[in-house]
């Protein structure tokens, strides 16, 4: 096998299964933490802007829907430069040095930028009818939208939205480009470490593995989610217990899929 | 007859979106246990009107008093408010919440206006039986048949005894037999005092109630006793 260059290249057992070990122990925990921050920063973001989306005033729409063209449209590397690099050196340091917290918010800002379309064109599939009748019942229009409108969109946006987190883990790996230190390093970095010591690809494969335990497990995690929501649970035949009043309205509403 | 209160009274009414004039001087006085049809065509400007006196708009100009109390001027959240307390809302196409159970469905308002949760449960079983449904209690909207789903409206419209039933083309989804069907309801909820008014663009559910009024170009055109 030591002869053939590209078995040797890319499937290196023995640099592997070196790999793996810091992959696990300090790599796998970072990319998590940038990934889960920077959905948690873009989810937030998505949620205001979809409402700014929404609005029937055109200057409530025009800030949200330049944000989203400007971020869909940017390179993804060119908003992590700009946030990661640019902020600091012009002085804004919220993060102080920590590459970590620019890395989140660049990624963040990319990923509320694709979400925010996600939750608005859900929004938008709802039928106006349960908005109004939600109003009729004595909410106001916030408080409809929380409790019966937003719930219902996102419901049928679970697949999109599962799409655009498999893409926030993958991009986490760009963090690279700001230089992380020991303890901070996530997967790409470690691995790309080996391959610059090594000369040898198999490190990548490695961290690829590592990418793929997390994201595949993610996409049919919510697709699962997503045809029990929709199918309903094998509970339903029977008369539900009674739940607290507050969570019974949320959960109807939670739990209530097409319309009528 | 209740005493001849007003249930609502309007003077002077207007609605305008920036210059374009939607409602103009409408003055309507509707008393307790009256039942009125608002007719007109599409365009008309009684979607508009139906908006104002359900309090989910709120007018440009005139005064509005729903029940005795002035609502032309009172915020977003007051509104809400009113509207929860004082206006059951029946829609053309039910508006049920899909998996709620039809007993929850009714227990909403009720829910949100705060009922402790007993009384909403029993509260609720009473309205399915006065709209006739009382063996659905525990179904999903989905299983029911569309006069079944707006009976269900009905009973949710009704569950804070409201001062005002507003019903927005309440037959307009459903076949003539099951139209009628509801309509007779509508017959019997008159019956039992309630003030009712239903808007509508045909003419023979018009027919059955005891006033019309016919809205033509944001003004009221003719109104007639039956």
């Amino acid at each position: 096998m030591k002869d053939n260059p590209l078995l040797h290249t890319f499937f290196n057992w023995e640099l592997i299964a070196g790999t793996f070990p810091r992959l696990l122990t300090e790599g796998l925990l970072n990319t998590i933490l940038i990934a889960a921050g920077a959905i948690g920063v873009g989810i937030a973001i998505a949620l205001f802007t979809a409402m700014l989306l929404l609005s029937s005033r055109w200057w409530i729409r025009l800030p949200a829907r330049i944000y989203v063209d400007v971020f869909r449209g940017l390179p993804v590397i060119i908003t992590v430069m700009l946030v990661g690099v640019g902020l600091p050196a012009a002085g804004i340091r919220p993060f102080g040095t920590n590459p970590f917290g620019y890395a989140i918010l660049a990624i963040g800002i990319i990923s509320g930028a694709y979400t925010a379309e996600i939750f608005r064109s859900g929004i938008q599939s709802v039928d106006p009818g349960q908005l109004q009748a939600a109003r009729s019942l004595g909410m106001s229009y916030l408080r409809a939208m929380r409790l019966i409108v937003v719930p219902q969109g996102i419901r049928r946006v679970l697949p999109a939205l599962a799409g655009q987190f498999v893409k926030d883990i993958k991009e986490s790996s760009l963090v690279y480009l700001l230089g992380l230190a020991v303890g901070q390093r996530e997967l790409f970095f470690i691995a790309q470490e080996e391959v610059a010591r090594t000369y040898n690809s198999s490190p990548l494969i490695a961290a690829g593995i590592c990418y793929l335990c997390l994201t595949i497990p993610l996409t049919h995690f919510v697709n699962h989610l997503d045809r029990s929501l929709r199918e309903g649970r094998p509970a339903r035949r029977t008369s539900r217990p009674d739940e607290e009043p507050a969570a019974g309205l949320a959960s109807a509403a939670a739990t209530a899929g097409e319309n009528r | 007859m209740t005493e001849p209160m007003a249930a609502l009274k309007v003077t002077g009414l207007s609605k305008s979106y920036g210059h374009h004039v939607v409602l103009r001087d409408i003055s309507l006085e509707i008393l307790r246990g009256e039942t009125l049809c608002l007719i007109g065509p599409s365009g008309s400007g009684k979607s508009t009107l139906m908006a104002i006196l359900g309090c989910l708009d709120k007018p440009t100009a005139g005064t509005y008093a729903l029940d005795g109390e002035r609502v032309e001027a009172l915020s977003g959240g007051e509104l809400a408010q009113i509207r929860n307390d004082k206006i059951g809302f029946v829609f053309q196409q039910y508006n049920l919440l899909p998996k709620a159970s039809v007993v929850r469905n009714v227990e909403l308002p009720m829910l949100y206006a705060g009922v402790a949760r007993k009384e909403r449960r029993a509260r609720a079983l009473e309205l399915l039986e006065t709209v006739g449904i009382p063996e659905k209690a525990k179904v999903l909207p989905a299983a029911l048949s569309g006069g079944q789903r707006q009976r269900v409206a009905v009973a949710r419209a009704l569950a804070n005894r409201p001062a005002l039933l507003l019903a927005d083309e309440p037959t307009g989804a459903l076949d003539s037999k099951t139209g009628h069907e509801v309509l007779e309801l509508f017959v019997d909820l008159h019956r039992q005092g309630n003030t009712i008014i239903i808007v509508t663009h045909d003419l023979s559910i018009a027919g059955m109630a005891q006033r019309q009024v016919e809205i033509h170009d944001g003004l009221i055109k003719i109104e007639e006793a039956a």
